[in-house]
């Protein structure tokens, strides 16, 4: 009898403190949802509105219309400038020079990278940090010497660099090789010793090891590096504003700023459109390799 | 047949040379060195050297041909505008790391909240703006604060609101670049928090709430401390990355109205490129170095500490 009635005045709470519960954590969850959308809004709104104006004909601009809609949309913008002979050299400028100093970084740091993760050597450890420190010293403190640098360099050989497209070779590298020597130190030191003490066993050299263990191993960290050294230097700014100025020899980012603000004020939609294709490369990327664009970067803050 | 001659003495010569370079080769420090002299040449070429260069440049005068010893550096101390930028740094960069690890917190607190399978979609949304070429963002931003055209001024006059003049008065202008920088910062504390946060065992928030925690007692004795390292990396690299900070400012107001939003990179660049005093402007970007190199020796610091623990 008693113990019927302990069971009647339990029953009905423990089902109405889970709800509760349940609750709280739906209400937690809708609003997580509801910030969420505030914050992508905050997030999207720039590209949003980059593609709502490339969309839109220079008189619809400059109509005080409602600039959030487009009433009239248009390929227009596009058409123009993907047939207009300066914006396709600036699109070619920066995928060569993108494409190469990502050859060039991958050629210097997977070797480095791999000797001082593998071969102990004299002095490997304060390489490794001195390559970390490089990567924290900023473009900005170092543009005024290397032009300085460059110029005397012009004037003793004759080889004038200034004004090139292909100066931006040799200058990237400085952002990209010791972010991506850091990483795939990393990557290379968390491959376990064992598979390449079988390799040696077996009798390869140590550019076998390289190539034919650590590379195919340590892949997913390696795409991880070319995704950062890509972007790092498609969207450089200011070594390409500093050292280019002729029209045929600058990169798209800085082609973009100083070519179309000038003169027309309603020149907007065509800024937008550049603006657009000027991000579409690294957005692509990122679409489709997300996941290892993330490992990337977060890898630059651990070690190991 | 002299030709003959040498050639005859010269090949068991360059065989033993060769042979003894291979077995340098072969020698494990040998190649070790020689796999990373490319390395070593470029910093040392390109970023010390450099590096170096740039304290002699700013001993000396607009020509370069005249040592003028500290003459740069008792210029500007005299100068309003040098005082200015300063100024300006220092509130750009505090106010903008600031609000980019606040914002960074909460957002990838929200992220981590929701079920598993939709982090994904809402992760690669809110991390498109680090995605975007800052250059090429910053014009949308600078079309969004269009004096006679902005979008954003469109929609406050929907409710009442005066136009804003966002990059024509100092307040406005100073608070533009900041709104600017924390948008392209925000996505990348999100992403390293969200990291972290994942990697807090359950089992700790667990004690936690059968101790009778509550969300904000989680927080601070649960997820923070297991967060503090990430935290204070993350924030020093943004300190440099934003004390250091050109594209934004350049584009979106360079530097004025009336030098009001200069910092260090912009009026460095302002000086040395469009003044043509390059020594004048190396001495401006030199300013940098102390507060990059505090905060470089916290992360080198703190990354040993993680290496060490793990």
């Amino acid at each position: 009898m008693t113990s019927t009635v302990v069971i009647n005045k339990a029953a009905p709470t423990r089902p109405v403190k889970l709800r509760s519960m349940s609750r709280d954590r739906t209400w937690a969850l809708r609003w997580s949802y509801f910030f969420l959308t505030l914050f992508a809004v905050f997030a999207l709104v720039p590209p949003l509105y980059m593609v709502i104006t490339s969309l839109k004909t220079s008189a619809e601009i400059s109509a005080a219309t409602n600039p959030w809609w487009v009433y009239h949309p248009t390929l227009s913008n596009y058409v123009e400038l993907l047939t207009s002979n300066q914006f396709l050299t600036f699109f070619r400028n920066s995928a060569l020079v993108s494409i190469f100093v990502v050859t060039i970084t991958m050629l210097i740091s997977v070797p480095a990278a791999f000797a001082l993760a593998r071969m102990r050597f004299w002095g490997s450890a304060t390489l490794a940090t001195g390559v970390f420190l490089t990567y924290l010293i900023p473009e900005t403190l170092l543009f005024l010497p290397l032009f300085k640098m460059f110029v005397a360099f012009g004037e003793l050989t004759g080889i004038q660099l200034i004004n090139k497209w292909y100066v931006l070779l040799v200058i990237y590298p400085t952002l990209t090789v010791p972010f991506c020597t850091w990483i795939m130190i990393g990557y290379f030191a968390s491959i376990p010793k064992e598979l390449d003490e079988a390799a040696i066993i077996d009798g390869a050299s140590w550019f076998q090891t390289l190539t034919r263990i650590f590379i195919p191993v340590a892949l997913p960290g390696l795409i991880a590096a070319t995704i950062f050294a890509f972007t790092v230097s498609w969207a450089q700014f200011l070594y390409p504003l500093v050292f280019t100025t002729s029209t045929d020899q600058l990169v798209l980012p800085v082609g973009i700023v100083t070519t179309l603000i000038k003169g027309d004020v309603f020149a907007w939609g065509q800024i937008m459109t550049g603006a657009l294709l000027g991000a579409a490369p690294p957005l692509i990327i990122y679409a489709f390799l997300m996941d290892y664009y993330i490992a990337g970067l977060t890898a630059g803050a651990t070690k190991g | 047949m002299a030709d003959v001659a040498i050639e005859r003495n010269a090949a068991p010569r360059t065989a033993r040379k060769r042979a003894s370079l291979r077995t340098a080769l072969k020698r494990k420090s040998t190649a070790a060195f020689l796999m990373t002299l490319p390395l070593i040449l470029l910093i040392l070429l390109l970023v010390i050297y450099p590096a170096f260069y740039s304290l002699h440049l700013a001993t000396l005068n607009k020509s370069m041909q005249r040592f003028i010893g500290l003459g740069n550096f008792q210029f500007l101390f005299k100068r309003e505008t040098f005082w200015l930028v300063v100024e300006q740094s220092c509130i750009f960069a505090i106010t903008a790391v600031f609000f980019k690890a606040l914002i960074g917190f909460i957002v990838a607190h929200f992220v981590h909240n929701i079920p598993a399978k939709g982090q994904r979609k809402w992760r690669g949304m809110l991390l498109v703006p680090w995605v975007i070429p800052p250059a090429m963002s910053t014009l949308a931003w600078l079309w969004l604060f269009d004096p006679s055209y902005s979008a954003f001024n469109y929609l406050l006059a929907g409710v009442g609101v005066d136009r804003i003049p966002w990059t024509g008065e100092t307040g406005w202008a100073r608070f533009s670049v900041i709104l600017v920088n924390i948008w392209f910062g925000a996505p990348f504390f999100m992403i390293m928090y969200l990291a972290s946060l994942k990697s807090v065992p359950d089992q700790l928030y667990e004690a936690a709430a059968i101790d009778g925690a509550n969300w904000w007692q989680r927080i601070w004795y649960v997820t923070l401390p297991m967060m503090r390292n990430i935290i204070a990396i993350t924030t020093l690299f943004s300190v440099i990355v934003t004390f250091a900070n050109f594209d934004i400012v350049r584009i979106l107001t360079a530097g004025g109205p009336l030098d009001r939003t200069h910092v260090f990179a912009t009026w460095a660049f302002r000086i040395g490129i469009e003044g043509g005093d390059i020594p004048l402007g190396a001495s401006v970007s030199l300013f940098m170095v102390p507060i990059l190199a505090i905060a470089a020796v916290f992360i080198l610091r703190d990354i040993n500490k993680r290496g060490n623990e793990s």
